[in-house]
């Protein structure tokens, strides 16, 4: 079982490198959100430092979207989800390997790009260590959240749009607690842990919920 | 070890399937058995149901009434015991053959031959490095079918595997197929050209009569 997790998940990181695969266009997607903003807000720093982690936030939310619609349907159109299943490792696992493969490929880069990105929106040092911890323990819980919406748009031939608009507000509580956190590090009322924890717990309640309703999407999916 | 891990006694029986799709009845009143060694060959027109029925044993699709029981499986599942060739060839493109091939032999289990030796035999050895989305039509299906190889499974669901073959490769399928046969495996394939397998059964399935009217279309 361990075996076919690991098969599965060097599968799709390898698919995610090579020509077409979806490695680096959430990370662009990122850096384009982020490098505009400062354009068309003005040169205020005071005004950047206030807003960019929820700049940051936003953008990496959208990031995780952009590619998440092909995350099942690509193996629905190739016939590969007919192969998956025929493992003897349950669906669960299939689309954990899968999921985790996209966070590395997608979630990972984000929160590691964040202290570059943080220089343009005149983050403090703090507040770039914050973004790298909220992005690391937060971008968990809005791939596996997206994952649901993944699988049961998997059939559909443009299902990005619906993807985005089944999933987004499910994804609502884990930008509030994200952004929350990382406002804390850098001044605030509340001590940074409060929201911090509460983030992580978030992301692993997505870690449970969106593994087992996205395979129980699977499978009601034919 | 690898070879017949109890599937010597192994045995598939389908009783009375009905298959439903979109509130209308495909077919219904599909009962057979299947031995170790045996094949059975699908036949009927276009839209019969003959995919779907490969479906329901695959496992993807839900009969709407009917049993399927694999005896003496031990603690394997039907779809454990099986391995699925469809219309699809479920290859990833950016990938090569091989890497495909070994992809698929870490991930179902029970290994049989290497990715190497299977693609030599069903003739594309030259082809291993290449990634599949440079091969040919007829060439992508032989690597889904060297797939059948490299994992040890009883059970092979194949529909129409000739399509896009030529009359060689086509001759190589049927010696792998015998040849599974004759080490205690089992064929449930569907088609409309013929296979040539030795006694193979054949069951044809028509539509159910409540749809579409008789008579054979041109």
């Amino acid at each position: 079982m361990i075996r076919s997790f690991r098969t599965l998940l060097i599968r799709d990181l390898k698919l995610a490198a090579r020509v077409g695969g979806s490695g680096v266009m959430g990370l662009i997607f990122f850096l384009m959100i982020v490098t505009l903003i400062p354009f068309a807000l003005g040169p205020d720093l005071n005004l950047l430092s206030r807003i960019g982690p929820a700049i940051l936030w936003v953008a990496a939310l959208l990031a995780t979207l952009i590619g998440l619609d092909r995350l099942f349907q690509a193996d629905q159109e190739d016939g590969s989800l007919d192969l998956l299943r025929l493992s003897h490792a349950p669906l669960e696992m299939v689309v954990l390997a899968k999921v985790v493969a996209y966070w590395l490929v997608t979630g990972l880069p984000l929160a590691v790009a964040a202290p570059l990105l943080g220089l343009l929106v005149a983050l403090s040092p703090e507040g770039m260590l914050a973004m790298v911890a909220t992005l690391l323990v937060g971008t968990p819980a809005l791939t596996f959240i997206g994952a649901v919406g993944a699988a049961l748009t998997s059939s559909l031939r443009r299902g990005g749009l619906i993807l985005a608009i089944l999933v987004v507000p499910f994804m609502i509580p884990t930008l509030i607690f994200g952004v929350s956190a990382a406002n804390a590090a850098v001044g605030g009322t509340i001590p940074f842990m409060t929201p911090f924890l509460i983030l992580a717990a978030l992301s692993l309640i997505a870690a449970v919920v969106g593994t087992v309703g996205a395979a129980a999407a699977l499978r009601s999916g034919e | 070890m690898q070879r017949g891990q109890g599937c010597e006694s192994l045995r598939l029986s389908v009783n009375n399937l009905a298959c439903e799709r979109g509130e209308r009845r495909i077919f219904q009143d599909v009962s057979f058995t299947l031995d170790p060694g045996e094949a059975l060959v699908i036949t009927g027109r276009n839209g019969a149901g003959k995919s779907s029925l490969l479906d329901i044993l695959a496992g993807r699709l839900h009969p709407a009434s009917g049993t399927i029981l694999l005896e003496e499986a031990g603690e394997r599942t039907l779809s454990e015991s099986l391995h699925y060739v469809g219309h699809r060839d479920a290859l990833k493109a950016a990938l090569t053959a091989e890497e495909n091939l070994s992809f698929a032999r870490d991930f179902l289990g029970n290994p049989a031959l290497k990715p190497r030796e299977a693609l030599e035999a069903v003739g594309l050895a030259h082809a291993a490095r290449l990634p599949v989305a440079y091969l040919s039509a007829g060439q992508r299906r032989r690597v889904a079918l060297a797939r059948l190889l490299v994992a040890h499974r009883p059970l092979w669901l194949l529909d129409e595997p000739t399509s896009a073959l030529d009359t060689a490769s086509q001759e190589n399928l049927r010696l792998l197929l015998e040849n599974h046969r004759e080490n205690g495996g089992m064929i449930v394939a569907t088609t409309h050209s013929p296979l040539f397998l030795r006694d193979a059964k054949e069951i044809r399935i028509e539509r159910s009569r409540s749809s579409a009217p008789t008579g054979e279309s041109a």
